[in-house]
């Protein structure tokens, strides 16, 4: 193998780079994304960006000097537009067309959107969409509205009230984060909201937004008028795979790739953007999250690089959140879960860890502040272990 | 040869992502805190250190080289 392509400059990208060099591959890197700046992180954009307690240096994914050891090919400000799967070429849009031996498809996902773009109306997925908010609240707003009450809403509802804004919170379903853990678990995130202060609309939607030039409100679907001047949008994220629409591959909710994250001979893919078979969990998911972005853009490196002995990829995602003064963690997948049980402290002081079971089995363990509990859990949950015997388990 | 294990504790969250990749080395406790078990363990822990730092969500983990130190 002489040259390798990575499209998408963020997290599982720049993993993928360095695990290509760690394992010793000395060729060309070329390093794709449509983004104008190097790779940042994103957790910290809801985060210490928003709050205005971190500088923006302090994202950068990689210093100056471990690019010069990387010794990359970086395309920055350059988009993809389409793939020949059968020749290895990636057709950029500055006219370059890279012909290659390997592929890393890593083009992550964007935010979903309302309606048609408006003054005031965000959405949180990039830097600059960090600072347009962060400016827009250090205007100070009267009223922000957040939509959708998952990672980002949520998360940008903590941020915005700890920096004093008046907030409201809509969500369609009737908890926030109601699919990843559960309705009960979820009314417990509820009620730390509005402990805070937060005033959440639950079981509502969004109809529309009021406001000429600039956004004046959120008009909900039971007929409610919410007056807003800043609106945050977060009702989930769609795969960039629009530049894969002629390549033949299954783009179908991300770009599938088989048990080992293999997408076609030469081709693998990482991150946001990829779906692919879990044997650990017998489930086709794609995963959303920036531990999933590392752990699946080394796996796809070693693929790409030793074949099929990198064996399949089977972790088990986990996820955290900060809201508050609260750490949410969840391991493992809730899909279908017939059981549930806390294992350590009480809802009543928001600090706790519980398990999820199916089918006999422990599937998934979500934590309040109880960061030691998800990890042990989760190395019960790697191992395969029944939910009996993790429910016994001395943690 | 030999490394540190050096954590910057005004970042570290205590998310005890890198007690499950090296439970050697490091540890969360019921107190919430991250105890370093073995700050210069041995060659053999280096990659398992070095995806620690690598998964570090806050990027708190470093591996300073012994022998770069001393010259
Ligand atoms: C505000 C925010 C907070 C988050 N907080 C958490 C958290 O607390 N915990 C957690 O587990 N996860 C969190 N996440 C999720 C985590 O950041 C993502 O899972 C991770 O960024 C995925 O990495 P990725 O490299 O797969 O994709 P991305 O980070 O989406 O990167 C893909 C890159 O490819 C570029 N690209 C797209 N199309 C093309 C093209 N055609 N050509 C070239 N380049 C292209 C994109 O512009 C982008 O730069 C958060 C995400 C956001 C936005
Ligand atoms: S992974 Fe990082 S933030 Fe988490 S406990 Fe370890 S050093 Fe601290």
């Amino acid at each position: 193998m002489n040259s390798i392509a990575i499209i998408g400059a963020s997290l599982a990208g720049l993993r993928a780079a360095e695990t290509f060099r760690r394992e010793g591959f000395d060729a060309t890197i070329h390093l794709v994304g449509d983004e104008p700046h190097a790779p940042y992180d994103r957790p910290p954009l809801s985060k210490q960006i928003l709050a205005g307690d971190w500088e923006i240096e302090k994202a950068w994914l990689a210093k100056p000097e471990k690019y010069d050891e990387l010794a990359l090919e970086t395309h920055y400000g350059v988009a993809a537009t389409g793939l020949d799967v059968g020749g290895l070429a990636v057709s950029l849009d500055s006219g370059t067309t890279l012909a290659v031996d390997g592929i890393v498809i890593a083009t992550g996902a964007r935010c979903r959107t309302i309606g048609e773009p408006l003054a005031g109306v965000f959405t949180l997925r990039t830097l600059d969409d960090a600072i347009g908010i962060r400016a827009a609240f250090d205007a100070a707003p009267d009223r922000v509205v957040v939509v959708g009450a998952g990672f980002i809403g949520a998360e940008v509802a903590a941020t915005a009230r700890e920096l004093g804004l008046d907030v409201t919170m809509v969500e369609m379903a009737t908890a926030p984060f109601e699919r990843s853990m559960g309705a009960e678990m979820g009314a417990v995130l509820a009620d730390i909201h509005r402990e805070h202060d937060v005033d959440l609309r639950l079981g509502v939607g969004v109809s529309g937004f009021t406001g000429d030039d600039a956004v004046t409100g959120v008009d909900l679907t039971d007929g409610t008028h919410i007056a807003a001047d800043v609106v945050i949008v977060g009702v989930g994220v769609i795969p960039n795979t629009e530049w894969l629409t002629e390549s033949g591959l299954d783009i179908t909710n991300g770009v599938l790739c088989d048990d080992t994250t293999l997408v076609a001979p030469g081709v693998v893919a990482a991150g946001d953007v990829a779906r692919w078979h879990n044997r650990h969990f017998d489930e086709t998911m794609r995963v959303e999250h920036w531990d999933n972005a590392i752990t699946m853009g080394t796996h796809a490196a070693k693929r790409l690089l030793h074949g099929e002995s990198a064996g399949a990829y089977t972790p088990t995602p986990w996820f955290w959140s900060d809201q508050y003064d609260r750490k949410i963690q969840l391991a493992g997948r809730t899909t279908g879960f017939d059981r549930f049980e806390l294992v350590n402290g009480d809802v009543e002081s928001r600090t706790f860890a519980g398990i999820y079971g199916r089918g006999g089995r422990i599937v998934a363990v979500l934590g309040f502040n109880r960061p030691r509990h998800v990890m042990r859990y989760r190395a019960l949950i790697d191992s395969g272990a029944s939910f009996d015997d993790a429910l016994a388990a001395d943690i | 040869m030999g490394f540190k294990v050096v954590v910057d504790f005004d970042l570290c969250e205590s998310n005890a992502i890198c007690m499950q990749i090296a439970p050697e080395v490091f540890e969360v406790r019921d107190d919430d805190f991250l105890y370093i078990l073995n700050e210069t363990p041995d060659e053999g822990m280096r990659e398992k250190v070095e995806e620690s730092a690598q998964r570090c969500p806050k990027q708190a983990i470093k591996l300073e080289d012994l022998s770069s130190e001393d010259e």
